[in-house]
């Protein structure tokens, strides 16, 4: 277990050393940190700022994925099961349309609304059904969406191509006290998560056996779901929403590591980020200067590696 | 010397004005038809049906009021089977049954010693590595039982045990259950008439959620009972018993 979360924390480092480094225009590590133009700039206010959004983004897309998956004991789940993210679109694509430039607190309006609606529904007296904020979720889900193509609808051309565009997800480069107060959030909600690593184990397996070996099943239930919700509306606020990572990085990672989620929760943090970042360099690079949008890449990227992981570990499919 | 205690025990639906004196160790089964209230009863027992009417208490101390952990180390409870959606190993489940103790991320000594001795008792030792969901019926009860047993508890619950398992295997399942009823009190809720006769030391019958009759086997399995709660003619054998609708 030491083992895994060492080695993907030096993965990670490897990749964000080398991410800022790659891209259409050829910098120099020493001239960047040196000061000198152009390479000082494209370094650090270009090519970091997104390095270090599309790591927090991916890692805390991750550990939601595991966490959802775990909390609704569902293959299927990923971040955007519970309807944050489609919240966030909502916020986001009202935003667009009237004009408004602050989309990003548009759509955090959004996903904190959709996250009150979700849990008051969810919350039964002193108790939390799963299968509630599942059944929840979704349908806040089709709601969203639908109110989402009424609005394409009416949107004048130009609205219409930034709607697709903010659909679509994707990194760019963000004010760093913007990302300094983003990774004091995605570290603080991953660290508490990862806390009850334990019994996450527990509840993994049912509600009854969970408590009835002393978890407060109800108040870890809620934990998960707003720690889960604010990592995802706060990343997908800022980059949209990103498909494919928190479903494919949870799975892989259980085929190769099994499920205790005290391994599982630290290497999908550290390895989510580190496959984001990945794909948002290939996304800058393979046809630069145009960039393909990062949710396209992390698609085609991931679908094929997992796959292949499925093939080759067979007897421990789980689907 | 006594465990649970409960007077006037009601459940919003299933249970009505049960009152029943449990010892410190021992086998007790609880049987009834379908619906009389025995999966509910054993649930308010294992502190995961509340809120309860009336009383129930353990050690003296009204179960909800019970701290859970320490609840949990005192009353172990085995579901009548666990559906496992994810890749955990048969030592993690086992070692799970160490959740009440666990004072940190990691598992200590005496964690791990208590997990061994566990898997000796329910001879499961030797597929501890494997992923739970590739088991049989058999071996995963048998792995569930472990779990609970690492919780080293006063009182061990089990709802319908032998229900997936082979004749051969509830056999030796009730044989292990009755020599750890030396030690512990164990509560087992079964449709089997014939493993309650023959291995319990009590038998409590369940009719529409009240307590139809408690006390020995022999006596309470009689061929009026039967046919008065579950409408089937009993012939009783010596030490077993068959039926005809």
């Amino acid at each position: 277990m030491k083992r895994s979360v060492l080695s993907s924390a030096a993965l990670l480092v490897i990749v964000v050393i080398v991410a800022p480094l790659l891209g259409s225009s050829h910098i120099e590590l020493g001239r960047a940190f040196a000061g000198r133009s152009p390479d000082h700039e494209i370094f650090f206010y270009a090519r970091l700022p997104r390095v270090i959004l599309a790591l927090l983004g991916g890692a805390a897309l991750s550990v939601t994925g595991v966490l959802f998956q775990c909390m609704l004991r569902d293959p299927l789940a990923e971040p955007y099961t519970l309807g944050v993210s489609s919240g966030a679109s909502v916020g986001a694509v009202i935003a667009i349309c009237l004009g408004w430039r602050a989309t990003g607190l548009a759509s955090l309006v959004g996903a904190a609304l959709v996250l009150l609606i979700v849990l008051g529904m969810a919350v039964e007296g002193r108790r939390l059904s799963s299968f509630t904020l599942l059944l929840t979720g979704v349908t806040m889900n089709s709601m969203a969406f639908a109110v989402i193509l009424f609005l394409h609808n009416l949107a004048s051309f130009s609205q219409s191509f930034a709607i697709s565009r903010w659909l679509m997800g994707g990194l760019d480069a963000v004010e760093y006290s913007t990302l300094a107060g983003l990774a004091v959030v995605v570290v603080a909600a991953s660290a508490l998560v990862m806390a009850y690593a334990p019994h996450w184990n527990l509840l993994a397996v049912g509600d009854d056996w969970a408590a009835s070996r002393g978890v407060s099943t109800v108040r870890l239930t809620a934990l998960g779901y707003i720690a889960g919700s604010v990592l995802t509306g706060l990343v997908t606020s800022l980059t949209g929403p990103i498909g494919f990572v928190g479903l494919i990085v949870p799975h892989a990672l259980r085929l190769k590591l099994g499920a205790d989620h005290r391994a599982l929760l630290p290497c999908a943090f550290l390895l989510g980020g580190a496959f984001l970042v990945a794909c948002d360099t290939l996304s800058r690079t393979v046809i630069a200067p145009t960039e393909i949008p990062v949710g396209v890449l992390t698609a085609l990227c991931g679908g094929p590696f997992f796959l292949w992981l499925l093939k080759s570990r067979r007897r421990s499919l789980w689907l | 010397m006594t465990s649970f205690i409960a007077r006037q025990l009601g459940f919003a639906y299933g249970l009505h004005d049960a009152r029943f004196e449990f010892p410190r160790n021992g086998l007790i089964t609880i049987t009834g038809p379908n619906g009389a209230g025995k999966s509910t009863l054993l649930g308010i027992l294992a502190g995961l049906r509340s809120p309860y009417h009336g009383s129930c208490t353990f050690g003296g101390k009204e179960v909800r009021h019970w701290p859970k952990r320490e609840f949990a180390r005192k009353v172990a409870f085995l579901p009548q089977s666990v559906r496992m959606e994810f890749p955990f190993t048969v030592e993690e489940v086992v070692l799970m049954g160490r959740t009440p103790y666990a004072s940190g991320w990691f598992q200590t000594a005496e964690d791990r010693s208590a997990a061994e001795e566990a898997m000796t008792t329910t001879d499961t030792l030797t597929f501890r590595g494997r992923d739970f969901r590739t088991l049989s019926g058999g071996e995963a009860q048998r792995v569930i039982l472990a779990s609970a047993l690492t919780q080293r508890p006063e009182a061990l619950l089990l709802d319908e045990p032998a229900t997936h398992l082979d004749l051969r295997h509830q056999l030796s399942l009730y044989r292990l259950l009755v020599e750890l009823a030396k030690s512990l009190l164990v509560v087992a809720v079964t449709h089997d008439l014939n493993l309650a006769l023959r291995f319990s030391d009590r038998v409590m019958v369940l009719e529409d959620g009240r307590v139809a009759a408690d006390g020995l086997p022999a006596e309470v399995l009689n061929p009026a009972l039967i046919a008065r709660v579950f409408e089937v003619q009993a012939t009783v054998h010596a030490r077993w018993l068959t039926y005809e609708a």
